[in-house]
């Protein structure tokens, strides 16, 4: 805590915009310096996250997932902070990927599928499994995509997805 | 010999040597919880932590409400603390909408917060010690615990669950004479606090039963993603308080704890820790707080987000919670996410069990400050 900012780490570009640098194809959904948000391909994912380990990130804290019926694919948005890396102290980064949608989903038999982050960050675990039930997305190289909130018996649609409506809604 | 059974349904022995027991689902006073637990002799050599039997769909439901009529059902995960599950939310709608909240607001929010958080950690603590066999130290906490609720009840209007955040500041105004009421309590809980470490912390036998009890090294702490008095038992001072303060708590005076041991013992006292550093922030919080003003901006009726998405995250009882709010131009939310910290600490469980002995599981399992119901929303 005791060393500030230099100077011109003003000038530096953002991490948003460091990430784009080394992965072309992806894009920057913001630029904030507390909060940069990057969305990359999914052949990239694996890559990206090994750079933001490199940027210092050393932890997921939360990994959200997202349906996006009317683009008909499926994002996992990771956040990453950092706990040994005191400059990033308020930074959360939102690293994004997206995969394929079905319409009538077979969760781990069809082609809702991502690379496993849990090789470069240990605590997406639980938080994968949890998407895997919760959006049908299969995690390539999870040890172990089991269900894990809900019943062992479920038959529905993974509930996050939007066509699993509510009743009484 | 089962091979086709998933695990948990296999109560006979697997092997030779090694058993495997359904521990629970039972319900500690918190929620429902089940362990499935591989022990050869009395030693865990593997734990399977299997939660979700309290899982309400706060997520999904959120996506069918306003971001208005959202407040009173995402606060139920954890109704101790309710202010502060809240917390990121509100503060995510507010980022938002674009909403300035009132300098007096943000002070009444961080003593709620505080509030609660004590709240919290004495339920908290009171179950630790039932489940220790300690029941004075589940007699004590819940008896003082009630000097909170009723501070809160003023404040609130309820016991619990107070949906006392909303964006835009708090939902009313702090009664005429809390200020004095509030100190009081404060100061005899101070006194009260202190004697925890007599018949609890200081106790030979608590030690005896977690000291080197579950030991979760700094390296480990961090790969896990481990969180609040978790973390800070491992040497990691980290604290959402001090690293990335929200409304007032940067221009208020108080500590973070952290201890180095990492075990059991280490986990149990930091919660405990925190308590003196929340009456330490409720009277510095008192005494700068802007003695009128508003503490609520009007919204519009059913207001929109714009295209956009907002992750906030403060200091719970048990961690960092954060908020994750996808927002796409509608009165609700498009989707949102709870990272909370009992989810994220649960993970260090079946790390900390392997090679245990199966009576220091109820130890090991409540120093993760976990909550059940938090876990599964």
């Amino acid at each position: 805590m005791e060393h500030s900012q230099p100077a011109d780490s003003i000038e530096t570009p953002g991490h948003a915009a460091l990430m784009v640098k080394r992965f072309p194809d992806g894009t920057i959904l913001s630029e904030d310096t507390a909060r940069p948000q990057v969305l990359v391909p999914k052949e990239r994912i694996l890559e990206a996250a090994a750079y933001a380990r490199e940027l210092g990130y050393d932890h997921a804290e939360s990994v959200t997932g997202v349906d996006y019926p009317d683009q008909n694919e499926i994002e996992v948005v990771y956040h990453l902070g950092s706990y040994t890396d005191e400059s990033l102290n308020g930074t959360v980064m939102a690293l994004a990927t997206r995969a394929p949608r079905e319409e009538a989903p077979k969760p781990g038999h069809d082609s809702t599928r991502l690379p496993s982050l849990r090789g470069t960050f240990y605590s997406v675990e639980f938080h994968e499994r949890e998407i895997f039930e919760m959006l049908g997305v299969y995690f390539e190289g999870h040890p172990d995509n089991r269900r894990l909130l809900l019943p062992e018996d479920w038959a529905d649609l993974p509930p996050l997805r939007k066509d699993f409506a509510i009743k009484g809604r | 010999m089962s091979a086709q059974l998933p695990p948990g349904l296999q109560l006979e022995k697997t092997d030779e040597r090694i058993m495997t027991l359904n521990v629970g689902p039972q319900h500690p006073g918190s929620g429902h919880m089940r362990l499935i637990v591989q022990i050869d002799g009395d030693y865990i050599v593997a734990c399977d932590p299997d939660p979700g039997y309290v899982h309400r769909g706060e997520e999904k439901m959120a996506e069918y409400r306003n971001y208005i009529t959202n407040i009173p059902h995402l606060e139920r995960p954890v109704i101790h603390d309710s202010c502060n599950i809240l917390y990121p939310y509100v503060l995510g709608v507010e980022d938002l909408l674009g909403i300035e909240v009132p300098e007096r607001a943000k002070y009444v929010r961080v003593i709620a917060s505080e509030l609660n958080r004590c709240v919290y950690t004495l339920y908290w603590l009171a179950i630790y010690g039932i489940f220790l066999g300690h029941s004075t130290m589940f007699m004590w906490p819940t008896g003082d615990r009630e000097l909170f609720i009723d501070l809160l009840e003023k404040m609130t209007g309820a016991r619990v669950t107070h949906a006392y955040m909303v964006p835009g500041g708090v939902r009313n105004d702090l009664p005429a004479n809390f200020e004095d009421v509030c100190l009081r309590q404060v100061d005899y809980f101070e006194k009260r606090i202190a004697e925890y470490a007599d018949v609890f912390y200081d106790n030979p036998i608590l030690i005896a039963r977690t000291e080197n009890t579950g030991v979760l090294s700094r390296t480990d702490a961090i790969r896990l993603g481990t969180t609040g008095s978790v973390l800070r038992a491992s040497g990691v001072d980290y604290d959402i308080r001090k690293r990335e303060p929200y409304d007032v708590y940067d221009s208020l005076d108080f500590e973070t704890n952290v201890l180095r041991a990492g075990d059991a013992y280490a986990r149990s006292k930091i919660p405990w820790l925190d308590m003196m550093e929340s009456c330490r922030i409720i009277r510095d919080a008192l005494s700068k707080m802007p003695k009128s003003g508003s503490v609520r901006v009007k919204l519009k009726p059913n207001p929109k987000g714009g295209d956009e998405s907002v992750y906030r995250r403060v200091e719970s009882g048990r961690g960092a919670l954060g908020c994750h709010i996808v927002s796409r131009k509608k009165p609700e939310p498009y989707r949102v996410k709870l990272s909370v910290g009992s989810f994220r600490n649960l993970i260090a469980l079946p790390y900390l069990l392997k090679g245990e002995r199966l009576g220091n599981m109820p130890s090991v399992y409540w120093s993760l400050n976990y909550w059940p119901v938090e876990a599964d929303r």
